[in-house]
């Protein structure tokens, strides 16, 4: 009978989609597992506990007098050593499965199989995706083929995906349940990810770590497909139109929600290096050239000298009521001594309109082009 | 009017601030306006001001201020909740193409605000008022160490929470969570008010949390009734003096990290910024090392609070009450090592987050360890199922789900799948809900007859026990389900319509829950008007241990006459037991603290000084700062303190009790 009254309940959960308890990628499969067990392991503990619990409040009840009282029994070692000694096997069982769990599932440590059952392929190497958040989209980058989209990731089916995950302004994190577990996309910092999909679908992705006002709209698709259908996905992102370049970026970037997919032909090569680096705007100093001279001493007071006048930080720092005028530290290093260095002409962004900000002016001129100017005293303030 | 003379005098408040065109604010702030008037009216009507004054606001008898802190907290529960109504609702039918009624700017301010208020406005208050109202009456102390600290303390909060409902009507409140993360809560990211309400209003708050911990603890060090050894001391004191050396050792830092975070956003410095040295990280780190320890120092006083109830209602002696001081322990001590678990998604690498989940683990050892002496002190009981004891049942059958997923949580890769999910959501609601909550409902209808002489009425109390609890379960097992489905948090709007059932489920969940606020309000004004019918005259209606029953209820403004000397550790019990009788000659004049307004006062310019900040106001800041140094340098020299109350004053007093109690026993 009590089953027959949990039936609508399993019709309603029927009906689900538990993608985080049957998901389509080993890894995620493997996270699901630790779930299990250690749901099961505690449930030794905790079902006793509930069910003491419900029998010592209906038999020692105050109107059952046939249940013997003792008021003054207050202690028992050996109840004592029970009663810390169960919870503490169960942690030592879950804390060995955790140690092992964490360092085998490490989301940095590249992929040791592409299923139970099937052994990694050492001459096949990794597909590597490179993972923009921005306000309020995604952006993958696939640096192998020289392809981006924007909203829209593929994988041909058990092959491993390396991500390497970055973010333009504020953290999110990079979530496909089907696929593995998440990881934040944070600004100026780099964190990675190993996955592998074993089975053909579209699936769902999104950030899961509140980002601001078009949030909730920050979802994608994740196609699983088989090669050839990876391989068609490429040549249609390859007949696309649109091209990447840093101007490009500057524009996309900026906020905007519930982003139709696009595709990109092309990109440019150091672009997530770039924002990665916080440097996509033109003489900016990448965050790597500051942290190496900073390594090396840093530029000491003369380093004072080296900011310009902020015209275009995203919308970063700026502003603040009693602050100093924001500035940005230049590049020192012309583009060509940079090793790997992007292709020269920078071509400013076509809108330099600050985001927001408090009581932020419009900026008086327009930015640095030369190199002279960059390297030069920072200019008098016209206002 | 020139324009800088205008910003000059009101910074960046301007009447583009009101929230005019938010027809929702404007009719919140109607029923709030009508209400605040009728509230001023009565009270002028009846010439209630200076009674209030004199009586209350002034007060630095901690039992006063204790019932201040709880009111407190009520009312911001209902602001709390309202907020949460707002939520389910949004999410119930954001569906299909559907925007809800809700627009983003507006619903993630609450969805902020929500957090912000429950935890700092909502179960702190509770909780230190629960503190404040019992731990020296357990201890057989007259006060607090520092009553004049004391009031000072809960002016601070009240002005914390003035602030942040402020922000409903003037300006906004932040956009960012409830934790504020940089870049997001930078300057560049949130420009507006918002955050800075947020970070004023838990600083000016911040500092009475912070003095009332040390408060506390000097006075649980200091002032327990000679023979009351800490091994005899009761368990609820024991959990209030971890919960407050945690907040001792931990409030700091929030107010640090909120220091640098409002330094970022004020003068342009770079500490938590991406670039120029500064890093998020860094703020991700310090708000949680003091947030993990804050959700133990919410739910200790509730585990002090079951444990009285449990032995009173059992009419046993606590099981294992060593192992119970032991296990507080170490939870105080681990509370402190787990603070990573919060973030084991931003790439920490494995060695340091197996570390962290496996201390997180450790902890429930404690704590299994603790519900184990609550189930053995039922057992061969004599359980009286009165609602303090209800709610304990509730708590041990809620609290062991919300313990399991807690764990499972603390599973690094379990983790990164279940992060940020409505599980999570789901995971400490359980635990906040059903262990802080209901543990302060316990403590409400069970210390409610020691401050108001009269119990709080059985029937309304069991009707909300009953619609709090089937409405947590209605609520929150939705998002359980719904974390499992992929289903992240602070979400506006959904493209699924399969999830929306769970939303609808949820969101009669929440229906459930505020029929039990209301029965919640219902129970104290019925309890108020049948207050003859509900009165004690003994002063331990419950057959309790502990030493605040061995005085009147409500206790006289001494606490006790004399100071009770304590040779077991359920003091009132054992002298119960030996055949105590009450001294009835012999009294002597009682020295007191005075009253005083510079508490109110100096919490009104620190929150005045908080608003010149938040809206750029800058002579105002400079002003009430001045002023504040002033009253603050100027109560120094304040020599009128202190003063005796009479020995036949006293004398008076307790005659007046042994009438009552005499009349009491031959009923």
């Amino acid at each position: 009978m009590k089953l027959l009254a949990l039936l609508p309940f399993a019709a309603l959960l029927g009906g689900c989609d538990f993608v985080v308890l049957a998901p389509a990628g080993d890894v995620a499969v493997q996270q699901r597992d630790l779930v299990v067990i250690s749901t099961v392991l505690m449930l030794i503990i905790v079902l006793p506990v509930m069910a003491l619990t419900v029998f010592f409040a209906w038999r020692y009840r105050q109107s059952n007098t046939a249940a013997p009282y003792e008021p003054e029994w207050d202690h028992s070692t050996q109840l004592e050593l029970v009663i810390w000694s169960a919870p503490l096997l169960i942690i030592i069982c879950l804390g060995a499965l955790t140690w092992m769990g964490t360092h085998l599932l490490d989301p940095y440590r590249s992929l040791g199989r592409i299923a139970a059952d099937k052994p990694i392929e050492s001459k096949e190497a990794p597909l590597n995706v490179e993972v923009v958040a921005l306000d309020w989209k995604w952006l993958f980058i696939y640096p192998d083929y020289g392809v981006a989209a924007v909203n829209e990731l593929a994988a041909p089916v058990d092959r491993p995906i390396r991500f390497r995950i970055t973010a333009s302004s504020v953290m999110n994190s990079f979530y496909v349940p089907a696929l593995a577990g998440q990881i934040y996309a944070m600004p100026g910092m780099e964190t990675k990810l190993h996955a592998v999909a074993n089975k053909e679908g579209t699936f769902r992705g999104f950030s899961a770590n509140y980002s601001g006002a078009g949030f909730s709209g920050m979802h994608f698709e994740f196609k699983s497909l088989s090669n050839a259908d990876f391989d068609k996905w490429i040549g249609t992102a390859k007949a696309s139109a649109n091209m990447l370049g840093r101007t490009d970026y500057l524009q996309l970037e900026r906020p905007s929600q519930n982003d139709p997919i696009r595709l990109y032909r092309s990109v440019d090569r150091d672009l997530y290096k770039a924002i990665l680096n916080m440097c996509v705007e033109p003489g900016k100093m990448c965050m790597s050239e500051m942290m190496a001279i900073d390594a090396k001493g840093g530029l000491g007071r003369e380093g004072l000298n080296n900011t310009l006048p902020l015209t275009y930080d995203k919308y970063a720092r700026r502003g603040a009521p009693l602050g100093t005028e924001p500035t940005f530290v230049a590049g020192i290093c012309s583009m060509d001594e940079i090793k790997d260095a992007p292709s020269r002409e920078v071509t400013a962004p076509l809108d330099l309109t600050p985001l927001r900000g408090f009581g932020l002016k419009r900026p008086p001129f327009s930015p640095a082009s030369s190199t002279s100017q960059l390297l030069g005293q920072r200019p008098k303030s016209e206002s | 009017m020139n324009p800088d003379l205008v910003k000059m005098i009101f910074g960046r408040l301007n009447l583009e601030a009101l929230p005019l065109h938010e027809p929702i604010l404007v009719g919140t702030f109607a029923v709030v306006a009508t209400g605040g008037l009728a509230l001023f009216a009565i009270v002028t009507y009846f010439q209630l001001w200076s009674y209030l004054w004199r009586e209350w606001f002034t007060t630095v008898d901690h039992k006063r201020i204790g019932i201040m802190y709880m009111i407190l907290g009520i009312v911001m529960l209902l602001r709390g909740f309202a907020d949460a109504l707002m939520m389910r609702l949004q999410q119930a039918i954001a569906f299909g193409g559907s925007d809800g009624y809700l627009p983003a700017h507006h619903y993630d301010q609450i969805f902020t605000a929500h957090g912000v208020i429950m935890i700092f406005f909502v179960a702190m208050p509770l909780v230190t008022g629960l503190m404040n109202y019992v731990v020296p009456l357990q201890i057989g102390a007259r006060d607090v160490s520092f009553p004049f600290l004391n009031n000072f303390s809960f002016w601070m909060t009240v002005g914390g929470a003035v602030l942040v409902m402020m922000s409903l009507f003037v300006g906004e409140f932040a956009r960012t969570g409830w934790l504020a993360y940089p870049p997001l809560s930078n300057i560049g990211y949130s420009p507006d008010v918002g955050v800075d309400y947020y970070i004023w209003g838990l600083q000016v708050a911040g500092v009475g949390t912070t003095l009332s911990g040390i408060n506390l603890i000097c006075t649980i060090v200091k002032l327990r009734a000679p023979g009351m050894t800490m091994m005899k001391m009761p368990v609820f004191t024991w959990t209030s003096l971890c919960t407050n050396v945690l907040i001792v050792a931990s409030f700091p830092v929030l107010t640090a990290v909120l220091a640098l975070l409002s330094l970022d956003r004020y003068v342009g410095t770079n500490f938590f910024t991406n670039d120029f040295g500064g890093n998020p990280m860094m703020y991700v780190n310090l708000i949680w090392i003091w947030g993990h320890p804050e959700v133990y120092i919410l739910v200790l006083p509730a585990f002090g609070i079951f444990s009285e109830v449990t032995a009173t209602f059992s009419g046993k002696r606590l099981f294992g009450y060593t192992s119970m001081v032991y296990a507080t322990v170490v939870i105080t001590i681990l509370s402190y090592l787990v603070w990573l678990h919060h973030f084991f998604t931003m790439g920490s690498g494995a060695s340091v987050n197996s570390f962290f989940g496996i201390t997180t683990m450790i902890i429930s050892i404690p704590t299994g360890a603790k519900m184990f002496n609550w189930l053995f002190t039922m057992y061969r009981g004599r359980i009286r199922f009165e609602l303090p004891m209800m709610w304990t049942v509730a708590f041990m059958l809620t609290f062991v789900i919300g313990g399991m997923t807690g764990v499972l949580l603390a599973v690094p890769p379990a983790d990164f799948v279940l992060h940020n999910s409505l599980f999570l959501i789901a995971h400490f609601h359980n635990v906040i809900i059903g262990g802080v909550l209901f543990g302060l409902f316990a403590g409400i209808n069970y210390w409610f007859p020691k401050a108001f002489g009269f119990r709080l009425d059985p029937f309304w109390g069991k009707l909300s026990f009953w619609f709090w609890v089937s409405g947590f379960y209605f609520a929150f097992m939705p998002l359980y389900v719904l974390g499992l489905m992929g289903v992240t948090r602070r979400l506006r709007v959904f493209d699924d319509p399969s999830l929306q059932i769970w939303f609808v489920i949820a969101a009669f969940g929440a229906f459930l829950i505020l029929l039990g606020i209301g029965a919640m309000l219902v129970q104290f004004a019925v309890s108020i008007l049948r207050r003859e019918q509900l009165k004690d005259t003994t002063g331990d209606p419950w057959n309790a241990r502990t030493l605040e029953w061995a005085t009147s209820s409500p206790p006289p403004d001494y606490n006790f006459a004399f100071t009770p000397v304590v040779y077991d550790n359920d003091a009132w019990w054992d002298m119960k037991r030996r055949g105590y009788k009450r001294p009835l000659t012999g009294f002597r004049p009682i020295h007191m603290p005075s009253n005083t307004g510079t508490g109110i006062i100096l919490a009104g310019l620190a929150t005045a000084m908080g608003f010149g900040l938040i809206w750029y106001i800058w002579w105002l800041a400079a002003v009430s700062f001045v002023a504040l140094l002033a009253v603050a340098i100027g109560h120094t020299f304040n020599y009128h303190r202190d003063f005796h109350i009479p020995a036949d004053e006293v004398v008076r007093t307790e005659d007046a009790r042994t009438r009552v109690l005499a009349a009491g026993a031959q009923t």
